[in-house]
């Protein structure tokens, strides 16, 4: 990799200058010059050069400079005060990963007010926390997120980077990806390393009909996005301990190119969400009624457990479409996943069959969701769901 | 106003079965079809374009046969089509896929571009944010709704979140991907699949494309396929009759009970 300068495209606009955060580029009369000693190629430069004068290209690594790159880096999301559960999932397992490498886990968090949570994520696995804290990382944007990612991977040199498959991670990876020239894997739910000390990347594809192992093999680090819920966060260990490191990075605000106006908030009473919860309880169109789902909700409430929707409940207004499991909501991998008057098209199964327990009550013998389903009722849920509820009120209070 | 829309022609998911015994994916008697996300997002840019003027131009890369993708969008009342066809694109992973992608539309003008959030058959959602970064733009992905300001600079959208939903604004040129709720696409009448025939369709090889051809197709491509294989089948799942459905459920929690799931 190395960075090409096209002086006679250059206007001398100086907003490379502006945007390096490895002093890396200086004033040259009109024009600008690089410190190619101090550049990192991270990028930055690259994207917010309006005369295209810059330009990294990018080559795949030479393999006997794989061994350069080391440590495996999760990146942790988190929302509002708190870390989501993936972060801890992937520390857990980065853990794993870096035992079979010999190297270590290395947590990274960026936001505004962030730094309380490393104890935590060095409790779970993380042999350092790099801290990104600024105002300007508050909300969640691409634009400053990807400039501190680029700006952490760049020097650094890890060999692993793993993003939580969420909203923001789906949104952050490829760009920091294409940025940087880097493969990357999509929704992972396998994590392994073969023999070659190459990371093993296991995802779902064509609806989940078929598992595909996809490795990384010209770029550095390899890169993935992991399903929520997959792995299972360890027990925190209150005697580890880790380094924390604050690195500052300086992003402008001219270079963060889209403004949050507005968060919504469709999550309706203190209902959990799909993605996180440990035990979900979906309904289908057999539930037949809006005013029916106080059944699977109270259910649900006993359980601590997130009330999920099909496309055709959520369609129709039921529950918001946060809470819609399948192709076009979201994926879950719960512990317990009860499927409750849900035939099991091919796009909900997709969105659920990794689920470690599926329950499913359906009408139909004949119902697709049987053939996933761990244990199964023929009936109508309308009476099996208050014997249920009973019974389960039964065990818990036996507790 | 000019909006391009990167689509992909996917095998209807809900048909592909597997091979029990090779454990291959079988796909004969499969139909193609324009990715459902791609369609809200062709949706999309022929609302735009209706309420603001402008042109649709949609763009695909892949075999002699994705034609058909480009054929149904132009038919629902895009103006233009792009058809990347070679030997030397295939085998391409989400990076190379986009950076060949952005090659061209990097040589057009554009105010926005609209993606489906994803692709049904891969399921990645990386393409689109990867050909934003390559053309420099900023993206807003997973969008319900967008709004074009009266000046007609300034994208407002709302991106579904993993809460909700947050309202994004941001100048033009803008990458948008499309998520479910954007619209209901329109179904092409005849009238529009007679005239989709007539309607520009320019067909780029590698050659013409002009890019090294190491950095296109499986040559380009950082990620590889090392291995597919049928997902794990469950075991021993038992399916029981809930006519006395105290009975079933008893069976069910005891069930639960011992697996230690609740």
């Amino acid at each position: 990799m190395t960075l090409k300068f096209d002086i006679d495209a250059c206007t001398g606009c100086m907003l490379c200058i502006k945007v390096c955060n490895f002093d890396a580029i200086e004033k040259d009369g009109d024009k600008v010059k690089f410190d190619l000693h101090k550049c990192v190629l991270c990028g930055s430069c690259e994207e917010v050069c309006k005369d295209d004068a810059i330009k990294i290209e990018r080559k795949p690594i030479d393999k006997s400079k794989l061994a350069d790159y080391k440590d495996v880096w999760v990146f942790c999301e988190t929302v509002g005060d708190r870390l989501r559960s993936v972060a801890l999932e992937l520390v857990t397992k980065g853990r794993e990963l870096a035992i079979d490498l010999g190297e270590e886990v290395v947590a990274v968090i960026i936001g505004q007010d962030i730094e309380k949570h490393a104890q935590t994520l060095i409790q779970h696995g993380a042999d350092k926390v790099l801290v990104v804290d600024g105002k300007i990382f508050a909300d969640y944007t691409t634009d400053a997120y990807t400039i501190a990612m680029t700006s952490l991977i760049a020097p650094r040199k890890p060999s692993v980077v793993l993003f939580g498959a969420t909203g923001n991670g789906r949104d952050l990876a490829p760009r920091v990806a294409a940025r940087m020239g880097l493969g990357l894997t999509a929704d992972c739910t396998g994590l392994s390393i073969d023999d070659e000390r190459q990371l093993i990347q296991t995802r779902p594809a064509f609806g989940g009909n078929i598992m595909a192992e996809i490795y990384t093999a010209t770029t550095r680090p390899q890169m993935a996005t992991v399903r929520p819920n997959v792995f299972k966060p360890g027990e925190p260990d209150t005697s580890r301990t880790g380094d924390v490191e604050k690195v500052d990075i300086e992003v402008s605000p001219l270079q963060v190119r889209t403004r949050v106006l507005e968060k919504v908030s469709e999550m309706v009473d203190g209902m959990i969400s799909v993605e996180e919860a440990d035990i979900v309880v979906c309904s289908g169109r057999g539930i037949k009624d809006p005013a029916n789902l106080a059944l699977p909700k109270e259910l649900a409430s006993l359980l601590d457990a997130a009330v999920g929707g099909s496309r055709p409940i959520v369609d129709l207004g039921w529950l918001p479409p946060a809470q819609q499991v399948g192709q076009s909501g979201r994926t879950v991998c719960p512990k317990l996943y009860f499927a409750l008057g849900i035939s099991g098209q091919i796009q909900h199964i997709s969105g659920m069959s990794s689920s470690d327990f599926i329950v499913a009550i359906n009408k139909d013998p004949e119902a697709p969701i049987f053939s996933v389903s761990d244990f199964g009722i023929v009936g109508d849920i309308f009476t099996v769901l208050p014997e249920l509820i009973s019974e389960i009120k039964k065990v818990l209070d036996a507790r | 106003m000019k909006i391009v829309v990167p689509v992909k022609q996917v095998p209807e998911v809900s048909e592909v079965r597997m091979n029990e015994e090779t454990g291959t994916l079988i796909r004969d008697g499969v139909p193609s079809i324009l990715n459902p996300f791609d369609e809200l997002a062709v949706e999309a840019a022929i609302q735009l374009k209706e309420a603001h003027g402008g042109e649709v131009t949609v763009i695909t890369m892949g075999p002699p046969q994705a034609k058909d993708v480009l054929l149904k969008a132009l038919a629902m009342g895009a103006d233009n089509a792009v058809h990347l066809t070679d030997i030397g694109f295939s085998g391409a992973d989400t990076l190379a896929t986009a950076f060949t992608l952005s090659e061209y539309i990097r040589k057009m003008e554009f105010d926005l571009i609209i993606c489906g959030k994803q692709a049904i058959d891969g399921d990645t959602a990386q393409v689109g944010p990867e050909i934003a970064e390559f053309l420099s733009i900023p993206q807003i992905c997973y969008v319900r709704k967008i709004e074009i300001s009266e000046d007609g600079k300034h994208v407002t959208a709302h991106r579904e979140t993993d809460e909700g939903y947050e309202v994004v604004k941001a100048k033009l040129p803008v990458l948008l991907t499309a998520t479910k709720g954007l619209n209901e696409p329109r179904l092409p009448n005849i009238m529009g699949i007679m005239k989709a025939k007539k309607k520009p369709f320019e067909e780029v090889t590698v050659e013409i494309l002009g890019t090294d051809p190491d950095l296109l197709g499986l040559a380009g491509s950082p990620t590889q396929v090392r291995k597919v294989f049928p997902p794990e089948k469950k075991e021993g799942g038992i399916v029981i009759d809930g006519d006395d459905p105290a009975a079933a459920v008893k069976q069910l929690v005891e069930f639960l009970t011992k697996k230690g799931a609740f």
